[in-house]
C-alpha cells in the first residue's frame, strides 16, 4: 500500500501533532481577525467607522459577538429534522478545517535539529485532497437548508447545491492548467516548481477562472445566492441560530481564508518572493500568511463593491463561459507543455 | 386547478409568505408568491399591516392640526402630503398663496424629492445585493435632513408647510447651505451612475425585466415614474402646474421600455432635474411675506399682539378653535415622488374636516407588482417591488 503522503525525510509523532495544533491554532484566530478586517474595511469603504466600541478601537468585536451567539439558547424549528439539523453545521466546520491541513506555508526546516514540513501535510493529491472535501462541504449546505423545515431554507439549499456543483467543476479545470505546467498534484512541489515566475503569470487565464469560481465556491458577493438576504432572508442558514449559526459563520470565513491560501499557492507562488529574494525560513509563513490576507482584501472589496447575480445568470455564466473557457485553457496549456 | 399558462397543477407550486417582516419588502408588507423552482407563477400583495387609521384622526382635528398627522403617512415624502392637504384647504377657503411661500414650498418639496428618490435608490441597490449604495445614499439625504432642520427645526415631519404659506421665512444663510448642497449632488448622482449603471451585473439584472406596456399601467391607475418609464410623460408639474411649478424650466424624463431600468434611469434624472428646480426657485426667490395676510387663517405676527387687541383675538381663535373653512369639497392632486399624491377634503363648515381621503400613489402602484412579477424570477420580484418603491406607511394609511 503506499502511504497517503510521500515523505523523503522522518518526522517525529511530537512534531506530527505540534504542526497540527500551530496550524489549526493560527487558521482559527485568524476568523475573527478577518471578520475584524471585514467590518472595518466595509466600514470604511462605505464612509462610516464600522464597529468601535468594545475594547480599543472596537478590535474585541468579533469576541464579543461569538460569546454572545455561543451564550444563546439552542433552539430548531418543530419541522426540522433533529440529528440532521444538528450535524449539518458541524459537516461544514469539519470539511473547512481539514482542507487547512494541506496548505504549505514554507519547505522543509530544521527546528532544533529536526526537519519538520511548514505544513500539515503533503500529499500526493494535494489537490484531489481538497476538492474531495469541498465535496462533501456542500452537504452541509443541503442538508442544513433541508432539515430546517423551512421553504427559505430549502430555496438557499437547492440553489447552494446547484452553484457548488457548477462551480466546483470549473474551478477543478481552471486548476489543470497549472497541474500540467508543474506536473505535480503535491501543493508543495507545485510552489517549488514557481521558484523563476509565478503560475499567474503564464496561467493568468486559469487564475481568473478560479479566483470567480472561489467566490462561488465560498458564497460570497456577487455569488451569494444561497444566503441571499434580499430575497431568502439568510438562505440555507435562515434558521439556525445561537451557536450552531456561528458554526457555518466561522465555516464561511474559514472557507475563504482556504481559498485564498490556495490561490496564494497555486498561483502567487506560496511562501517565495519576488526578484529572487530568498529570506530565512521563518519569514516564509509570514509570507504566506500575507498573501492569504491580499485575498481576503479582494473578498472584501467585491463584497462592498458588486450586486449579486440572478440565479439563472449565475448558472449560465458557470456553465456557458466559464466552464468553456477553463477547458481551452487547459487544452492551450497542454499542447504548449507537450511542444516545449 | 392547472396554473395558467403551464399545464402543472396548483398543487405542484411552493407557497411561500414573504413577509410582513422580510428584510426586503420596504416595511411591513406581504406577499403570497406562488414559486414554480425559482419563477414566480403568482404574487398576492397582502397590505395593512401598519394601519394607523391617520384618516379618520384627521377628522377630529382642527384643520392646522391635521397637517403633523398626515404627514405621517408617507413617511419619505412628508413635505408633499402636507402641501396636497394645504392646498385641498386653501382651495376650499379661496386663500392665495403669496409668491414666497410658494418659491419656498417647491424648494422643500424638490429637496424632499431628492431625499426620497436617495432613500429608494439606497434600499434598491441594497435589494440588488450592492451593500455600499446604502450608506453613500444616506449620506446625501443627511445633508437634505440638516437642510430641513435648518429651516423648520425637525428632520423629519417637519410640519413647515401650512395653510396659506409656510410656517417661517428660511433663516440668513440657508439659501447658501443649500447652494452648496445642490452644486455637490449632481456630481454625487454621477458617482451613484458610475458605480451602477455601468455595472454589467446591474445592467443585466435591472433590463428587460419586469416589462408592464404603458396601457396596461394606465388601466390600474398607476402614475409617476412607473408610468414615465413606459413612455408617457405624465408628470403633474407640467401637466397641471400648481404652486408656481410654471416657472421653472425643467425636463420630465421618460422612458422607452418600462422595464426596471427605465424606472431606474428616470429616477436617476428625476434627481437632477430636481437640484435644476431648486436652483432657479432659490434664484428667484421673490420677496414678499411668506404666509397670507388673512389673519382668519394664519395666525397674526408676534409682535402685533402686545398692542393689537384684534391680532389678540385672531390669535386665541386660531388657537383654540382653529379656523373654519366653508362647506364644499376639494381635490387638490400633486406629484410626489411616487406619483399622483391627492388629497380630498370635504368640509361641512365647522373647523374640522368632515372628511379626509388620500389617493395615495404607493397604493395604486402596489396593485401593478402582480403583472411586473409575474413569469419572472424570484429574484425579480425583489428587484422590481424595490423599483416600484412602495412606502407601506402610505399604503396603510
Amino acid at each position: 500500500m503506499t502511504p497517503l503522503a510521500a515523505l523523503d525525510y522522518y518526522e517525529p509523532w511530537w512534531a506530527q501533532l505540534a504542526k497540527s495544533v500551530v496550524i489549526f491554532a493560527v487558521v482559527l484566530q485568524m476568523v475573527p481577525l478577518v471578520l475584524m478586517m471585514e467590518r472595518k474595511l466595509l466600514g470604511r469603504m462605505q464612509a462610516r467607522y464600522g464597529p468601535n466600541r468594545v475594547g480599543p478601537f472596537g478590535m474585541v468585536q468579533p469576541v464579543a459577538d461569538i460569546l454572545k451567539l455561543l451564550s444563546k439558547e439552542q433552539s430548531r424549528p418543530h419541522s426540522s429534522v433533529g440529528p440532521l439539523y444538528a450535524l449539518a453545521p458541524a459537516i461544514s466546520i469539519l470539511t473547512a478545517v481539514a482542507a487547512l491541513a494541506i496548505i504549505p506555508f514554507g519547505p522543509v526546516v530544521d527546528i532544533f535539529g529536526t526537519d519538520v514540513g511548514l505544513y500539515g501535510i503533503d500529499v500526493d493529491i494535494g489537490i484531489l485532497y481538497l476538492f474531495a472535501f469541498g465535496a462533501i462541504a456542500f452537504y452541509g449546505l443541503v442538508l442544513g437548508g433541508w432539515a430546517s423545515g423551512s421553504k427559505y431554507s430549502f430555496l438557499g439549499a437547492m440553489r447552494a447545491a446547484a452553484q457548488l456543483i457548477s462551480y466546483e467543476v470549473a474551478m477543478g479545470l481552471s486548476l489543470v492548467g497549472v497541474i500540467f505546467t508543474a506536473g505535480t498534484l503535491s501543493l508543495v512541489e507545485i510552489v517549488e516548481a514557481q521558484k523563476g515566475m509565478w503560475y499567474v503569470v503564464p496561467q493568468f487565464v486559469g487564475f481568473g477562472i478560479f479566483l470567480i469560481a472561489g467566490f462561488a465556491e465560498t458564497n460570497r458577493t456577487p455569488f451569494d445566492l444561497p444566503e441571499a438576504d434580499a430575497e431568502l432572508v439568510q438562505g440555507y442558514m435562515t434558521e439556525y441560530g445561537a451557536g450552531r449559526f456561528a458554526l457555518y459563520y466561522f465555516a464561511e470565513y474559514m472557507n475563504m481564508i482556504v481559498i485564498s491560501a490556495i490561490a496564494s499557492t497555486l498561483f502567487l507562488g506560496g511562501w517565495l518572493l519576488p526578484f529572487g529574494i530568498d529570506p530565512p525560513g521563518w519569514v516564509d509563513p509570514i509570507v504566506v500568511l500575507a498573501k492569504i490576507f491580499f485575498f481576503l482584501f479582494l473578498f472584501i472589496w467585491i463584497r462592498a463593491t458588486l450586486p449579486r447575480l440572478r440565479y439563472d445568470q449565475l448558472m449560465s455564466f458557470g456553465w456557458k463561459v466559464l466552464l468553456p473557457l477553463a477547458t481551452v485553457n487547459a487544452l492551450v496549456t497542454a499542447i504548449v507543455v507537450v511542444s516545449t | 386547478m392547472p396554473v395558467a399558462g403551464t399545464d402543472r397543477p396548483d398543487e405542484e407550486l411552493l407557497t411561500i409568505n414573504m413577509g410582513p417582516h422580510h428584510p426586503a419588502t420596504h416595511g411591513v408588507l406581504r406577499l403570497m408568491v406562488k414559486l414554480e423552482g425559482e419563477v414566480v407563477r403568482d404574487c398576492k400583495p397582502i397590505i395593512g399591516y401598519v394601519h394607523t387609521g391617520i384618516e379618520k384622526t384627521a377628522e377630529d382635528k382642527a384643520y392646522w392640526k391635521v397637517i403633523p398627522v398626515v404627514e405621517r403617512m408617507d413617511y419619505l415624502a412628508y413635505y408633499f402630503n402636507a402641501q396636497t392637504f394645504c392646498m385641498a384647504v386653501e382651495q376650499l377657503l379661496g386663500l392665495e398663496v403669496p409668491k414666497r411661500a410658494q418659491y419656498l414650498r417647491v424648494i422643500h418639496l424638490e429637496l424632499n424629492r431628492i431625499a426620497s428618490h436617495l432613500v429608494w435608490l439606497g434600499t434598491s441597490a441594497l435589494d440588488l445585493g450592492a451593500i455600499s449604495m446604502f450608506w453613500y445614499c444616506f449620506r446625501e439625504r443627511e445633508k437634505v435632513m440638516d437642510l430641513f432642520e435648518q429651516s423648520s427645526g425637525q428632520r423629519m415631519h417637519t410640519r413647515y408647510i401650512q395653510v396659506g404659506g409656510v410656517f417661517e421665512d428660511v433663516p440668513a444663510g440657508w439659501a447658501d447651505k443649500v447652494r452648496a448642497f445642490t452644486r455637490e449632488m449632481p456630481r454625487r448622482v454621477d458617482q451613484y451612475a458610475a458605480l451602477l449603471d455601468r455595472n454589467e451585473i446591474v445592467l443585466r439584472r435591472l433590463r428587460n425585466v419586469a416589462v408592464v406596456d404603458e396601457q396596461t399601467l394606465l388601466g390600474l391607475g398607476v402614475t409617476g415614474p412607473l408610468l414615465r418609464a413606459a413612455g408617457n410623460p405624465w408628470d403633474l408639474r407640467k401637466a397641471a402646474p400648481y404652486s408656481s411649478y410654471e416657472d421653472f424650466d425643467f425636463k420630465v424624463p421618460v422612458g422607452t421600455v418600462g422595464d426596471n431600468y427605465d424606472r431606474f434611469k428616470v429616477r436617476m434624472y428625476e434627481m437632477y432635474e430636481s437640484v435644476k428646480i431648486v436652483e432657479q426657485a432659490l434664484e428667484g426667490l421673490p420677496e414678499g411675506p411668506f404666509i397670507t395676510e388673512d389673519r382668519k387663517v394664519a395666525l397674526p405676527p408676534r409682535h402685533e399682539l402686545g398692542t393689537s387687541m384684534e391680532a389678540l383675538i385672531h390669535h386665541f381663535k386660531l388657537v383654540t378653535e382653529g379656523f373654519r373653512v366653508p362647506p364644499g369639497e376639494a381635490y387638490a392632486p400633486i406629484e410626489s415622488p411616487r406619483g399622483e399624491l391627492g388629497a380630498w377634503v370635504r368640509s361641512d363648515g365647522s373647523a374640522k374636516p368632515a372628511r379626509v381621503h388620500m389617493r395615495d400613489p404607493s397604493f395604486v402602484n402596489l396593485q401593478a407588482l402582480p403583472y411586473m412579477a409575474k413569469d419572472g424570477y424570484v429574484a425579480d420580484l425583489i428587484a422590481t417591488l424595490a423599483m416600484l418603491d412602495p412606502i407601506l406607511g402610505g399604503i396603510d394609511r
